[in-house]
């Protein structure tokens, strides 16, 4: 260690405790006995996985719906992914590789639903799947998440795409392929790690969406798990030990794919955004 | 007539145009349908019912309102900038190549990839001015009650811009590092060669360069960060009595009241903020898509 680098190994550590404090804490939270959730220190007196067993068996009345919820919580962020996929690469198969006319206009209007704050959307969003009769379907918010997922897609595909040449459209063209064959022959392939990204953005997007979920799923049973979460709230001496445990096993799947697909993630935003 | 010959050959080329514009038309037409279904309808339907007059005057009449507005430019002014000035310093900091600040930068990711909700509850049970271990600690080692950091106003938005920027600086570290990197090395060499400080250096040759971004970066977080309802929502529910509510929470208290028509009153009074950013930004990040 030389003193030199003093600055460097401060400015590192706080950035670690920084950074794990509330991570620690909601292990620590999760490990203690129900009734000992009152944290009286930085360790756990008697560390135990009975919050862990009550989640997962569904033993306890705030998670008797736990696997049914992680069930919506699935499908919906699995839904959400497929479609968000094959309406982003068609619209941006349209756009870039088709050329069609106006796809500029398009891009931008893409553009600017993906900037504009989705919690701003939530409500109007929310009477309309009254009209159409889906509140408190899945659907309702598969088909929300699809809205706020769509754009960013088209936008970050159309970057990619534009990095694929051109000339081997044109070769499949003049060896006779149809316009179909190119969409599955040739640019899907070749799109294939954008699609990775933008299925793995779709999929944790919609997973982890509280608000739209809060707004539109009702029935208990059938809710999200993000929202099921944040409903333990409603009691007045939140389980806080079972809340936590709970929140650990719906955060380790998401975090555990972001880290999977963590180089093509951070490479599709920041391609977006270094250019300046 | 000698029109008649001429048809021919134009049919041929024509055909073969039309099988790729009705592909691409058809291909448009599930976008278009999910853009007209749900956000085009929602808007228009939205604007239609918060169209009355009587909702504003509610709106302007309610004192949670005024606090609202405050709280909201607190927020964005307070949240972002700090937020962006960390980000700029750290991204700095994880240019460095030792093997410990990669694995850190790994780690460091985990509040990002992370959903935010128990990450959000877990800050609420820790400060619980109660039973939260910052509380406890507080008491255990120097012997005074600690503040109530989410029962009172001011310590609420404190906290809740904490919250906010726990969760989204390693998202802006990363795509000011990912500027930083973009920077030749070979400035910073002639740099030092000419005895250039560590000020220097960053004035003259960092800053210029990620001034753009640093404004993109910026403007994006002041729009997303008003759209940032977890944070506050979920933090402290906009209490004690509605002292913390931003924009992004007020339409769901109104909603919660059954005031549809004022819950959407306050989206729309935030909009002659919001669209002259998102437009702005549109045109700044579509253009940058043209310039490659």
């Amino acid at each position: 260690m030389k003193l030199a680098n003093l600055p460097l190994y401060l400015v590192g550590a706080i950035v670690f405790l920084w950074t794990v404090i509330p991570i620690y804490h909601l292990f620590v939270i999760a490990l203690s006995p129900a009734q000992e959730a009152v944290a009286s220190g930085l360790v756990p007196k008697n560390p135990t996985l009975q919050n862990f067993d009550l989640v997962l068996g569904a033993k306890h009345n705030l998670v008797q719906h736990f696997w049914s919820q992680l069930g919506t919580s699935l499908f919906v962020a699995v839904m959400v992914s497929l479609i968000t996929l094959a309406i982003g690469a068609a619209a941006n198969f349209a756009i870039t590789r088709i050329r069609i006319r106006g796809g500029r206009t398009i891009t931008n209007i893409a553009l600017l639903t993906y900037l504009i704050p989705a919690a701003f959307l939530a409500i109007p969003m929310y009477k309309i799947m009254g009209t159409y009769g889906l509140v408190d379907s899945p659907w309702s918010l598969i088909f929300a998440m699809v809205a706020l997922a769509s754009p960013y897609a088209i936008w970050v595909m159309n970057q990619a795409s534009t990095k694929i040449p051109y000339e081997l459209d044109e070769a499949a063209k003049i060896d006779g392929a149809k316009t179909m064959q190119v969409f599955w022959h040739v640019y899907l392939p070749l799109m294939a790690p954008t699609m990775v990204a933008i299925g793995t953005y779709a999929l944790l997007l919609a997973w982890n969406e509280y608000l739209y979920a809060f707004l539109m799923l009702g029935t208990e049973s059938r809710l999200t798990l993000a929202v099921a979460l944040g409903n333990f709230l409603a009691f007045d001496d939140a389980p806080w030990a079972l809340l936590m445990a709970t929140g650990i096993i719906y955060a380790l799947p998401p975090t555990a794919i972001y880290y999977a697909f963590r180089r093509y993630m951070v490479s599709g935003l920041t391609a977006g955004a270094v250019k300046s | 007539m000698s029109a008649l010959a001429l048809p021919a050959p134009a049919q041929a080329p024509k055909q073969e145009l039309s099988e790729e514009t009705f592909w691409g038309i058809a291909l448009l037409v599930p976008y278009f349908a999910v853009f007209a279904l749900f956000v085009v309808f929602p808007v228009l339907y939205g604007v239609w019912l918060g169209s009355s007059p009587g909702a504003y005057r509610k709106l302007f009449q309610d004192p949670v309102f005024f606090t609202t507005i405050v709280n909201t430019v607190v927020f964005l002014l307070v949240a972002v900038n700090l937020k962006m000035f960390i980000a700029l310093g750290l991204s700095g900091f994880f240019l460095h190549e030792a093997r410990w600040v990669r694995w850190l930068s790994v780690l460091f990711l985990i509040a990002w990839a992370a959903p935010s909700i128990p990450t959000i509850l877990s800050f609420r049970w820790m400060l619980n001015p109660e039973w939260g271990m910052v509380n406890t600690l507080i008491f255990k080692w120097f012997g005074v009650e600690g503040p109530g950091w989410l029962t009172e106003r001011h310590y609420g938005l404190g906290a809740a811009i904490m919250v906010h920027i726990w969760k989204s600086l390693p998202f802006w570290t990363l795509i000011l590092l990912a500027g930083r990197m973009a920077i030749p090395k070979e400035l910073y060499e002639s740099a030092g060669v000419d005895g250039a400080t560590r000020w220097q250096a960053f004035r003259y040759v960092t800053w210029p360069s990620m001034r753009g971004l640093y404004l993109t970066c910026v403007l994006l977080s002041t729009i997303w960060s008003l759209g940032d309802f977890n944070s506050v929502y979920l933090l402290t529910g906009g209490g004690p009595i509605d002292s913390t509510q931003v924009l992004a929470t007020l339409g769901i208290r109104y909603l919660r009241m059954d005031q549809v028509d004022v819950s959407l009153a306050a989206i729309i009074v935030a909009m002659p903020a919001v669209i002259p950013i998102v437009w702005f930004m549109m045109k700044r990040l579509s253009g940058e898509h043209v310039q490659r």
